[in-house]
């Protein structure tokens, strides 16, 4: 249903545009121009004022979620442009909903630049890309629909590959957003010094205070100005912030996951629904020494630990995206497991 | 003659999934959602669509590998009293012999469980079980699972020799006729094993994510 609407606002897009050349409507085309594919290379996306100095143009503004998704290691550097006046609905705090004509660039380096994902809002919806680099970084092309290993290694023999055009709609498409980084949480003044692999944003780059008093996010609950995950310790709130930033896209309370029962995002406002979710629940996938998704108290037994902890490619999670045990966030989120309380339902730590 | 029907199974396999793949590399990603063909016909719905939904299955070779084998009168056959139930918990399975030479493989008597570069898959039980098989999935879980060859459509690869890339091919309308049938068939209480790593673990992921990359 959604892709023949998407057909349909196609045609009479391009309907449209026909209409315009023929002169039967002087107005001049709205900004920016309706797209249905990506750009066949990452110069044609607009990132760059000038490619040969890598200048990305002024309008794409950078910024740096507080809770960053692990790939293996990468250096990542995130922008984003939205149309001039467009304004972004924030109505739904989880969920916000982008204008057309958005672009977001995500850039993965490795000791030089690797791969660069590309999103944009079109009329009929979003468009994904992947854009990798060659050796010398003179150029950077759309990759294979099915993914491709890169020339760069992660580690010693471990290429980083590059996902799958499904890949992109398996964590995108399941989230309550489609643009994971960009939210109320992510982007809040209230930053978490301790979370894992937070990059440092950069001068100029975009963060809610500005996006509230400038008005381009509309519709935002006051309350959900400075949003910051309720927990009772700091390790706890970087534990669950890291699930959020790495789980939560799936694991969430609606979606196309919902019938799992297992909620690892945090809702702006709203106590966490981690624990109630996972503490002394038994778990679908089991390992020979753990069943349950979290045993108060005894990480070894927790099966998201374990989950979290392995690479195997049907035990990892997430399930893609990283080849490489993020050795950080597994000793936290072991630490705060560890200081659980057996009996989850006091809801207190030891 | 298992290796012989395992040989024959692994070529088709990997026969069908090349040529999906052929297809599926011909140009660069579009990056976007393609369009469907405009609808000639109204969906399928009620019984026409479960009838479609039995007709895929059977034609798709569903019950070759979801459908416990056993020796009947006439030889090896799908047992049809446990039908797309999966790889029967209660036939546990040792460590496979190990690969020599050319030999990558090996595969249990009953067609369920498969051994490879990839470790050890078993094959699913897709009865509406709400417990063991996929009673409680939606359809957009179902058809979200073969177009991006994952668990749920977002979790673990789907394994070989389950050929996701072929069936991905498939309309929604199918899919979803395909989920419709299987709402049908009895329920059955069989809990599948967890697939298990390989045993060469410097291999593992690179072996399997090439295996079952989609």
């Amino acid at each position: 249903m959604g892709r023949r609407l998407s057909l349909l606002v196609a045609v009479i897009a391009v309907a449209a545009a026909v209409t315009s050349v023929r002169g039967h409507r002087r107005t001049p085309p709205r900004e920016p121009i309706a797209r249905t594919v990506a750009p066949a290379s990452l110069r044609e996306s607009g990132l760059y004022a000038d490619w040969a100095s890598k200048t990305v143009a002024a309008a794409n503004r950078p910024f740096s979620p507080q809770y960053p998704l692990w790939t293996d290691g990468a250096r990542k550097q995130r922008w984003i442009y939205l149309p001039p006046g467009a304004v972004i609905d924030a109505t739904n705090a989880d969920a916000w909903q982008f204008p057309v004509g958005t672009k977001l660039w995500k850039e993965f380096s490795f000791g030089r630049r690797t791969e660069t994902r590309y999103m944009e809002r079109a009329a009929h919806g979003w468009i994904y890309a992947t854009y990798v680099w060659n050796a010398d970084e003179s150029d950077a092309t759309l990759a294979p629909p099915r993914g491709t290993l890169a020339a760069t290694e992660v580690a010693a023999g471990v290429r980083h590959a590059i996902p799958s055009d499904a890949d992109c709609r398996a964590c995108h498409a399941n989230s309550a957003s489609p643009v994971l980084g960009f939210s109320a949480l992510q982007l809040s003044a209230d930053r978490d010094p301790q979370a894992p692999h937070a990059e440092r944003p950069e001068p100029g780059a975009l963060a809610l205070p500005e996006l509230i008093a400038s008005g381009i996010v509309r519709g935002i609950p006051a309350w959900a100005a400075a949003p910051r995950i309720g927990a009772r310790t700091p390790e706890e709130r970087a534990a669950l912030g890291y699930l959020h930033g790495n789980c939560g896209g799936c694991h969430r309370a609606d979606g196309p996951l919902a019938s799992l029962g297992m909620v690892l995002a945090q809702s702006v406002g709203q106590p966490s629904a981690v624990l109630a979710t996972t503490s002394a629940r038994a778990s679908q996938f089991t390992t020979a020494t753990a069943h349950v998704r979290i045993v108060p108290g005894a990480p070894a037994q927790s099966v998201l630990v374990a989950r979290i902890g392995s690479r195997v490619p049907a035990t990892q999670m997430p399930p893609l995206g990283s080849q490489l045990v993020d050795d950080v966030a597994v000793e936290l989120v072991t630490r705060w497991i560890a200081q659980l309380a057996p009996t989850p339902s006091e809801g207190a730590i030891r | 003659m298992n290796r012989k029907h395992f040989l024959f199974a692994l070529t088709a396999t990997i026969t069908i999934q090349a040529a999906c793949d052929r297809g599926d590399d011909a140009g660069p990603r579009t990056g976007e959602f393609a369009a469907e063909p405009e609808a000639k016909a109204a969906p399928l719905a009620g019984a026409a669509k479960v009838e479609r939904g039995r007709y895929l299955v059977n034609a798709g070779a569903c019950n070759d590998c979801h459908t416990p084998w056993k020796v009947g009168p006439n030889g090896p056959e799908p047992d049809m009293s446990r039908q797309l139930s999966g790889h029967p918990a209660a036939f546990e399975m040792p460590p496979p012999p190990a690969a020599s030479g050319p030999w990558i493989g090996a595969i249990g008597a009953t067609n369920t469980a498969w051994a490879g570069p990839w470790g050890v898959s078993f094959t699913a039980n897709l009865t509406p079980d709400p417990t063991t098989g996929i009673g409680t999935w939606t359809e957009q879980n179902f058809i979200d699972t073969i177009r991006n060859a994952r668990h749920m459509g977002a979790g673990r690869p789907l394994l070989p020799p389950m050929p996701a890339p072929m069936y991905a091919q498939l309309t929604d309308e199918d899919l979803g006729s395909i989920f419709a049938y299987l709402r049908t068939i009895p329920a059955i209480d069989n809990k599948v094993p967890a697939p298990r790593p390989p045993v060469t673990a410097a291999l593992a992921p690179a072996t399997t994510s090439i295996a079952t990359r989609n």
